[in-house]
């Protein structure tokens, strides 16, 4: 049984109870792709705009020292929440996908040239694969892959043979948006550093549903995203190692990342200014503190196991049914993603069913993943993917509507 | 089938199972297009699942146009049926000029499918169009 008291954490969800085109509440199993928001966030936000609102580090005026005082409170609660070591490691960014386009582009052109390699993995997010994309264009680099075995992990045997002293950097993802898979993120970190290339984590489905250290981890960079994790969309976070983002040229320039500027040219201001260019969503960063206070008041590891027990459930239903094709490991070794087929139908006539008669969102298509997709054939698949407001019922109702879904399609 | 009736039938059924069972139906009764025409330019892009359209002639009247059209979803093929019967057998004239937004209105296509993103629809509207403005052009 779950340790969490679910009925208690839903009521602190407002559009939980909200009735949705059915005429009752949505059932919500798309957090993979984005959250539901506590009214603790939505208040916190709020509140921001009718007492205090104002550009941060600029004004000297009150508004503005107390918006900023909020906005940096929200880098330090996101600093502990995943073991940083100083708050000037902590780049604020507006989602995941800036965050590694940050690195592709200040890291990657800094430090590649032709014919270095990079090592990407085939279940990568688009995120994780167009931006090294463009950096080897731009540098003439060479892109590897780490392949994804038939138990819908990465093939670790195949990897050391990936890496060698070409290798500058490696970019992987520490769970599947698709597939739920954990990644072994240290040894991969262990794997890369031996042969002195740097490592970049893609935790934008891990970082919101377990207990993170990156220093435990020793990567490099860590990118997430502060809507996947009950925060506001429009922040996210860009972890890197003090003396790495030290050394990186800024990324975008403008107000706030210089120390000064003279016509002949500028001084970047220090970290993590420097990698923080213009106004910032300032709402949305103020937003995040209370989230992660939240996963932290649940507990981060109650909130694992709570999502493992819904993927087991989910998986045991569905498997029941006829033709239906679960990808991903078993659920004691993945996280609360479930993405499977219909033999026979088409994963968008399952998602417009599950939506239309049963209320129950979820996501349908490639999910940013064609490669993975396309590894295993098929072009796309129907994802539920389950959070700490979830219930078993919701689950099951899942499994009834895919039954439902079934008879109606064949 | 003409399109008063289909939109009369809709109306008629309220019930959200029904109606999508309904165009399932409607999807399952279009015969489809030879794999030839699968093609990429065939191809409306903008849509999830993939939807082919191809226009000839109507051989009962030559002035108007026919279409014909597939998916590999059914209930998207089930809306491309509800297309094929509001368009096929009309003049490019006619076409360019049809009210399709009460079509779609009465049927409520954009409100209740929302996974199939209403931009999906519009793209083959479009692109019903188009074949139609090339053949008043040729």
């Amino acid at each position: 049984m779950s340790a969490l008291n679910v009925e208690e954490i839903r009521r602190d969800f407002p559009i939980l109870s909200a009735v949705g085109e059915t005429g009752r509440p949505v059932i919500y199993l798309d957090n993979a792709a984005s959250t539901q928001r506590p009214r603790q966030v939505i208040e916190a936000m709020d509140r921001v705009y009718e007492t205090c609102y104002a550009n941060v580090h600029r004004s000297g005026h009150g508004f503005s020292a107390q918006t900023t005082a909020l906005y940096e409170a929200s880098r330090e609660a996101a600093r502990k929440l995943i073991g940083a070591k100083s708050s000037s490691e902590i780049i604020f960014t507006s989602g995941t996908t800036a965050g590694i386009n940050l690195v592709a582009r200040s890291w990657g052109d800094a430090n590649l040239k032709a014919g270095d390699e990079i090592l990407l993995s085939v279940m990568e997010h688009h995120s994780n694969i167009v931006p090294w994309q463009q950096l080897a264009a731009r540098r003439g680099a060479v892109i590897r892959w780490i392949p994804v075995t038939d138990e819908f992990e990465l093939d670790l045997a195949a990897t050391p043979e990936l890496l060698s002293e070409r290798t500058k950097i490696m970019a992987v993802t520490a769970v599947s948006n698709v597939l739920g898979t954990i990644n072994p993120v240290r040894l991969l970190v262990e794997m890369a550093h031996k042969v002195g290339a740097r490592i970049l984590i893609d935790a934008a489905q891990c970082i919101p549903h377990e207990e993170t250290n990156v220093q435990d981890w020793g990567a490099d960079f860590v990118a997430f995203s502060g809507h996947k994790m009950l925060g506001p969309s429009g922040i996210g976070i860009l972890y890197g190692r003090e003396e790495l983002l030290e050394a990186m040229p800024p990324f975008l320039g403008g107000g706030s990342m210089i120390r000064s500027v003279t016509l002949e040219g500028f001084t970047p201001a220090h970290l993590p200014a420097k990698f923080e260019a213009g106004t910032p969503p300032i709402a949305a960063a103020i937003g995040l503190a209370p989230a992660i206070e939240y996963l932290q008041q649940v507990g981060l590891s109650q909130v694992f196991a709570h999502e493992q027990m819904l993927a087991l459930r989910a998986h045991e239903l569905l498997k029941e049914i006829e033709g239906v094709r679960i990808f991903g490991p078993s659920p004691e070794r993945k996280a609360g993603t479930v993405s499977f087929t219909m033999e026979g139908v088409h994963s968008q006539d399952i998602a417009v069913l599950l939506d239309r008669i049963s209320g129950i969102a979820v996501r349908e298509g490639h999910h940013c993943a064609m490669p993975l997709h396309t590894r295993f054939g098929i072009s796309s698949s129907c994802r539920a993917s389950v959070y700490l407001y979830n219930t078993l019922e919701e689950v099951e109702q899942l499994a009834t509507a895919v039954k439902k879904a079934r008879l109606m399609l064949l | 089938m003409k399109i008063d009736e289909i939109c009369d039938d809709f109306e008629d059924l309220g019930d959200p199972t029904d109606q999508m069972q309904y165009l399932i139906e409607l999807g399952q009764g279009l015969g489809g297009l030879d794999a030839r025409y699968k093609t990429e330019d065939n191809r409306v892009q903008g849509c999830q699942s993939n939807v082919w359209l191809i226009a000839s002639p109507d051989e009962q009247n030559p002035a108007a146009m026919k279409f014909e059209a597939d998916s590999d979803a059914i209930i998207v093929k089930g809306i491309v049926a509800v297309l094929l019967a509001a368009y096929s057998g009309r003049t490019p004239e006619e076409i360019l000029a049809y009210p399709i937004d009460e079509v779609f209105e009465r049927l409520k296509l954009t409100r209740f499918l929302s996974p199939l993103r209403s931009n999906g629809l519009h793209s083959m509207v479009k692109r019903i169009q188009a074949l139609a403005q090339h053949s008043l052009a040729a």
